[in-house]
């Protein structure tokens, strides 16, 4: 393929050593991953998809919605509030104090939309302390949502949602983003919402290819001893 | 389109909702205290107390030497005393009559006990160790019977039950709240000292009479010469107090200023009995006559008092509560940068180790006689407190990667997950401010301190006692207040230091 046909890379690394502090994660990293890509990171625990995830954020900061794993959500603030918080950079902010304090009627529209397409309209002004795992994740995926950038990157958003929800969630925040990089432990949701796998393995791709030439026998082999 | 406001089900507006009415008794309190600037130019008065700290005399006060020793083996004597006794009376502290003796004795301040001791043992070494023990035996009693009512009770339980209790309370018991203790007596050690300068305004041969003096006189670099060495010895502390010295060090104490009764013993016998015997009743009166005694009283000093003392504590703490969320930033790490932090270190430090009494001694001096001087020192150096406090419990917060920054990051992040510590803190620190409002008086301001003062300077001691019990009882009253509010909002700080 042509490079000028591509899309420019939206991440690219190459021979890249990632890690946290002195401990090396991925010795050298060859990755590239385009602008419209949906990618979903696959491999055992400890095998670097959240490392992997943090230096792609630190690569497009701008650009990205970020879901981290551990939600890192104020507990004691309600939905509206925490979902609100995805946002914050996109307004000034004494209008952000004020919807601390005392929200506007366009304000809670605007995160009441994004609670109702993740069922949690009911919840909307409940605090997070006070909910299910489940509601808090989507919470979470909301906060994500409301950032309003075109690349989502997100860990492991839906694992404590059942398969139906999980999946009907998923689509529904891809499709709002142009392009993704999700890491993923179920298999078939993977296969079925994404359109490319990486497969990680003690910090090296062991598996990278379009989802349509997967088998979910493929990928159980990255889980093998 | 007006749609009704919803309503928040949060945990959030639980405290939300505390804090408002906290605030607004606060704002009550501003609207009746008297906050008159009755000194003509406090600019320049402030100009030359300003001057003085820049340029400190260390050479000017006559007998520094011995003054500091004092001050020393007042805290040491006093600490070592009250640790002692804290530590037997937490053995029973599931006795109900331990936890209100203790919750009494340390309702009263040490510069209160020192005006009443002082009419028994004078200006002694006994005076000034006994008026330190004495309230330092109820809040050493409270904590260690904290501590051990919080240890795990598994390795005592697990032992073969027999009758040697003492054995199982030295093997199963004690070494689980060892450190914590000896970690709170050195915290305690260094109040102590503190407490022990302070002392000195009542005329005991401490800094804190040459550093009353040397101001009062406007010698104000002799003054401030005073206030930095009590720095240099409760900021150096942690260097030189070491555990295998402190036999040493609480030798030197008792050897520099040992702790003998020169009264005699008719003294405080006819003290006890006559002295404190409220008037009418040594004049033979009737029930009828004490009514109107305590009637006057309560209306001429009690009542007034109470009155001030509480809009005084209650117009500090709102201010305490607005300086700690305005400093802790400066100290946390999720915060500004490496100068910000280091200046705000710097200032939470000299604040947190003035005495909130020498505080409010110089803004008197500064300001002239009202109740804004006891506000303003009361806020800064409990507000420094607890923003030091607050901001240290904000070091364990960890906060996502994209977390916002700024007023955003403070506003939406940190402050409501720290908010029940914070109010946690501050509500604890609610009882130490009234207890030190109380005291603010001796220096003239008119809480219940100044009536308790007068009536010893008029040899009234009858009116000492009960005013003492007033103040016993607007502590209770404030800390039961306290203790229901935090229980309500389910705020707690265990395992986090508060006093």
């Amino acid at each position: 393929m042509n490079a000028s046909e591509a899309p420019a890379p939206l991440f690219h690394f190459r021979g890249a050593r990632l890690g946290h502090g002195r401990e090396t994660v991925f010795p050298a990293l060859d990755l590239t991953v385009r602008r419209g890509e949906t990618v979903a990171l696959l491999g055992p625990s400890g095998s670097g998809k959240s490392t992997l995830l943090a230096a792609l954020r630190r690569q497009r900061e701008t650009l990205c919605a970020w879901c981290p794993q551990e939600q890192a959500l104020v507990p004691m603030l309600s939905v509206f509030h925490n979902i609100y918080m995805g946002g914050l950079h996109r307004f000034g902010t004494w209008r952000n104090l004020r919807a601390l304090v005392h929200p506007t009627a366009a304000q809670r529209d605007s995160v009441a939309a994004v609670a109702e397409s993740l069922g949690l309209a009911e919840k909307l002004f409940t605090s997070v302390d006070r909910l299910s795992g489940g509601q808090a994740q989507r919470t979470a995926l909301g906060r994500a949502l409301f950032t309003e950038r075109p690349v989502l990157l997100a860990d492991e958003p839906v694992s404590n949602l059942d398969e139906h929800q999980g999946l009907a969630l998923l689509r529904d925040t891809l499709r709002r983003h142009d392009s993704a990089v999700v890491a993923m432990h179920d298999r078939a949701l993977a296969l079925a919402c994404f359109e490319r796998v990486i497969g990680l393995r003690h910090g090296e791709t062991v598996l990278d290819a379009p989802s349509a030439s997967l088998t979910l026998d493929d990928l159980d082999r990255l889980y093998l001893p | 389109m007006n749609r009704p406001a919803p309503t928040f089900t949060t945990t959030a507006a639980g405290w939300r909702r505390a804090s408002g009415w906290l605030g607004l008794a606060g704002l009550i309190a501003f609207a009746c205290a008297d906050l008159e600037v009755t000194r003509g130019d406090p600019g320049e008065e402030m100009m030359r107390v300003g001057l003085g700290l820049l340029r400190p005399d260390f050479l000017a006060t006559e007998g520094l030497g011995r003054a500091l020793a004092n001050t020393l083996a007042f805290a040491f004597q006093g600490v070592a005393l009250g640790a002692a006794a804290g530590f037997l009376l937490a053995l029973f502290w599931h006795r109900r009559a331990v936890r209100a003796g203790a919750a009494s004795v340390r309702a009263v301040h040490e510069l209160f006990w020192g005006l009443l001791l002082m009419q028994v043992t004078g200006l002694s070494t006994l005076t000034g160790v006994l008026a330190i023990a004495l309230p330092y035996a109820g809040i050493f009693a409270k904590v260690f019977g904290e501590f051990l009512e919080e240890a795990d009770p598994a390795p005592a339980v697990a032992l073969p039950d027999d009758r040697r209790r003492l054995g199982r309370f030295f093997y199963a018991r004690l070494p689980l709240i060892w450190a914590s203790c000896k970690a709170y007596t050195g915290y305690r050690l260094e109040c102590a000292l503190r407490a022990s300068a302070i002392l000195g305004f009542i005329g005991l041969p401490t800094l804190g009479f040459h550093l009353e003096t040397a101001f009062r006189e406007g010698h104000y670099g002799e003054g401030a010469a005073l206030l930095y060495l009590l720095f240099l010895l409760v900021l150096t502390l942690r260097f030189w107090l070491r555990p295998l010295l402190l036999p040493v060090y609480l030798l030197a104490a008792l050897s520099w200023a040992p702790p003998v009764w020169t009264g005699s013993l008719q003294t405080l016998v006819r003290f006890v009995t006559e002295d404190l015997v409220p008037a009418p009743l040594k004049n033979d009166g009737g029930v009828a006559e004490l009514w109107v005694w305590l009637g006057t009283l309560w209306s001429e000093q009690i009542g007034p008092g109470v009155w001030h003392t509480l809009v005084l504590g209650l117009a500090a703490l709102l201010l305490t509560a607005l300086l700690a969320l305005v400093l802790f930033p400066l100290r946390s790490p999720l915060f500004g940068n490496r100068v910000s932090r280091g200046l705000g270190h710097f200032i939470l430090v000299v604040l947190r180790t003035t005495p909130e009494f020498f505080l409010a001694f110089f803004f008197l001096i500064m300001l002239g006689p009202s109740m804004l001087p006891g506000i303003l020192a009361l806020g800064l150096h409990t507000g420094a407190i607890i923003a030091h406090l607050t901001a240290r419990f904000s070091e364990g917060l960890t906060l996502r990667d994209d977390s916002p920054r700024g007023l955003n990051r403070y506003a939406f992040e940190v402050l409501p997950r720290l908010y029940p510590n914070f109010l946690a803190f501050l509500l604890y620190r609610w009882e130490i401010i009234m207890r030190e409002t109380a005291v603010l008086g001796i220096l003239g301001i008119h809480t219940l301190g100044f009536y308790i003062d007068s009536s010893v300077a008029e040899f009234r001691f009858d009116r000492t006692l009960v005013l003492i019990l007033a103040t016993v009882g607007l502590n209770l009253g404030v800390d039961a207040f306290s203790r229901w509010l935090r229980g309500r909002l389910r705020l707690s700080t265990r395992g986090q230091p508060v006093e």
